[in-house]
Formats: C-alpha cells, structure tokens, sequence
C-alpha cells in the first residue's frame, strides 16, 4: 500500500521544512537536593533560552552542561528506550526525553522533581533498589519443564499477541511511583512488576505461571490495586497497565475455582 | 546562547548548610513501608482474593437489598411516618422480611468492615496503629452484627 502524498504542502510541513532557529526563554523549575550540604531540598529555576521543539532532557543537559555541573539526573540512551530518565514534571510521570518543552506550556515554570514513594539520593536520582527487588520477586524469565527443545520454541501469532502489550515495558518505574498505594506502602508490588509477571503469565511457551500468580495472590499483590489508572496514565510506553493488572486478577479467579 | 540562572544553585542559602559534609551526608528519606528483613513473608492463602471477591459479589446483592429496604421503609404507603413499633413488628412476623434484614446486616457490617479494613492497610503508617485500628474495627463489627442478630431472632412483639 502506498502512502498518500500531498500535491501541496501542508500547514505542518511548511512549518517543518522551516528550519529558522527559533528561541524562547524558559524557567526550568528543578528540586535538588544534596544531602551532603543539608537535609532540606530546594526547589531552584533556572532561565534557559531554548527552542520549544527541544525536549526537558536538553534543558537539564544545558543546565548540567553550561551552568551547573552538579546537577544530578539519570539518563543513558536519551531516545526513550533505556528508561532511565523518568521524573515528575509539571506533576506528571514522564520521560524527560520524550517531553516536548512545547507539549508542556513553556510559558510557565517547568517543575521537574524525582519520582515520588522511593528513596531521593541526590537531586533528581532516587534509589531503584526495592523497584527491581519486586520485579526480581515475579520471576521475570522463561520457567519451563522437562528437556530442552533442539529448536527454537514456537509460538502462533494469536498467542503472541496475547501478551504483546506487556512486552513493551522499559521498566523506567513511572507507573510505579505513580501509584498511590505504593506511595504509601512501599512492599507492594507496584504496577511494573505486575505488567512483567503479566508478560510471563500469558505467554504460551511459559510453564511458571501457577508460582508467579501465587506470589501476585498475597497481601501485597494484585488485590491492593484500587483501579485508579495512575499508571495507565503515567506510562510512556502507553501500555494499558491497569487492564494487565485486571487480567492477572481475572486468572487467579478463573484459575482458583 | 547565553542561559542564566535566576538563582545560581551555589547562590541558595540552605537551611542546615554546614551540618552536613561528604562525610557526613544528611539521612535520606525512607519511603513508607519498605520491605525489610523482618517483613512477613508470603502467606499463601487466598484471603485477599476472597476479600476481594466478597466486595463484587456483596455489593451487588446490596443495592437490591439497600434500595429495596429504602422503598419500603421511606416512600411506599406513606412513606417515613408509618415507621413505628408496631410497623416493625410487622415486618417481623414473616420469616422473608427477618431473612431480608438478617442479610442485609450480615452483607452490610462486613462490606464496609472490608473496605474500612483495606483503607486501614492503605493509610495507616505505623503498624502499631494499623494493628489497633483493625482491632477497634473488628470489635464493633462483631458487637454490631452480634447485637442485630440477637435482635431479629429474639423480637418479641409483645414487649411490656
């Protein structure tokens, strides 16, 4: 199938093809914390003249780069694969190299903060730990039993499918720490380890399905979510993670009676 | 390109500055809750999900028993001012309406001690209020159950 092409220019592509170097000022609104200068955190702005079409990761690189050094943030492949970089800005989950400044209203103050209900190291980099502790916990590999097949293990396309969804975690935490029940209790397993159980439990090749539902049975697992689709929201992914969630609750009824 | 600071991070006077040191950092922040040595492990039982099952199914046999008992009790014949002693003791003499009620208790107390209890879990930050507030919950939920039980099954419509 061929793509439709335009006889004229569009609007937008007019606006593409018009590479003039376009500037606006912007406050970059960043809490910092260093707890080897004090135990209180500061919220600090920084003016930057930047183009609206860069992203809230040039803006902390420019910051970082050319004004201060010892700002402090995550980021390895900077084009939104790696999932280092997920904070909170203007109060929502994000990936400040997926942000647009122009999708964000440049004309106000941009907060930037770490993401809430773990612990802040420094600045904008928070302690990971009990994240992958709980992703570790759900056994996120392929369990199988008896020998080894000589070849590849074959899946149809339908059962594929089944968990294509859940594939598309980065594990970058935004869904995590945007769920108020881990903020207020940090044993839960959170939405991320949940998606990656979700990814194990409905895959067809995949024989360890019963140990992963038993661990998301307890206390801390899949009946604390309260359906709040903060981490629908948050994930940058857009993976339909309170549906996963709903579909791990459905199997452990389905399965227990 | 020139980008400038409003106010230079070096600039800030922080509060506390000069108590903490590299070698002496400021205590991070835990967040609420994390998981330690001595959490409780699994329990591998199927409480929560029942739990959580309890709600659906609960719920629904509720808004037919709760909207049914308001039609009744305050818009059918006369609505709210025919309620007396003797319009309960009525009521009581069937065995449909003291089952009715008899539910409507038994499915209300534990509908709303469950959800209270899932807030409690939710909210309550130290485990010693948690334990206590579960406690004073499961007390009054008993007492109430216990109380309308007795009082269905001991109506006596010829009460001095």
């Amino acid at each position: 199938m061929s793509t439709p092409t335009l006889d004229k220019h569009s609007a937008a592509l007019d606006a593409a093809e018009n590479t003039a170097f376009e500037q606006i000022t912007i406050t970059l609104r960043v809490r910092r914390f260093n707890p080897e200068v004090s135990d209180e955190v500061t919220w600090v702005d920084y003016q930057l003249e930047m183009d609206p079409k860069e992203r809230v990761l040039d803006a902390l690189h420019k910051v970082k780069w050319e004004i201060d050094g010892s700002l402090t943030f995550r980021r390895s492949c900077a084009h939104g694969i790696c999932g280092s970089d997920a904070m909170r800005i203007n109060g929502r989950n994000r990936l400040a190299c997926k942000t647009l400044l122009k999708d964000i209203n440049p004309e106000k103050p941009i907060t930037v903060e770490p993401i809430k209900g773990m612990t802040v190291l420094k600045d904008l980099v928070v302690d990971m730990d009990p994240f992958f502790q709980a992703f570790r916990d759900v056994m996120p590999f392929l369990i199988t039993k008896g020998n080894e097949p000589t070849r590849e293990r074959l899946q149809s396309a339908e059962d594929r499918a089944r968990f294509d969804d859940t594939t598309k975690c980065i594990l970058c935490a935004a869904c995590t720490s945007s769920c108020p029940v881990f903020w207020n209790d940090g044993q839960y397993f959170g939405p991320a380890a949940i998606v990656n159980a979700h990814r194990f439990i409905f895959d067809s090749r995949d024989e360890g399905a019963e140990q992963r539902l038993e661990v998301l049975n307890d206390k801390e697992g899949v009946w604390r979510c309260r359906t709040t689709f903060n981490c629908t929201d948050a994930c940058p992914r857009g993976i339909e993670v309170t549906k996963a969630i709903q579909e791990v609750k459905r199997a452990l009824i389905t399965r227990r009676f | 390109m020139s980008a400038e600071t409003s106010t230079p991070a070096d600039a800030v006077e922080l509060a506390g500055a000069g108590t903490y040191s590299p070698d002496n950092p400021a205590p991070v922040i835990e967040p609420p809750r994390t998981r330690t040595k001595s959490t409780p492990r699994a329990t591998r039982t199927n409480f929560e999900m029942y739990g959580w099952l309890f709600m659906r199914l609960s719920g629904i046999v509720l808004v037919v028993l709760v909207l049914g008992h308001l039609l009744i009790q305050l818009v059918l014949d006369g609505g709210v001012t025919k309620i007396g002693f003797a319009f309960v003791a009525g009521r009581w003499a069937s065995p449909f309406w003291q089952m009715w009620d008899l539910l409507m208790l038994w499915l209300a107390m534990l509908h709303g001690a469950n959800g209270l209890r899932t807030v409690i879990n939710d909210y309550a930050e130290r485990d010693n209020t948690r334990f206590w507030l579960k406690m004073l919950l499961y007390t009054a939920t008993v007492f109430t159950v216990f109380l309308g039980t007795l009082v269905i099954f001991t109506f006596d419509p010829n009460i001095q």
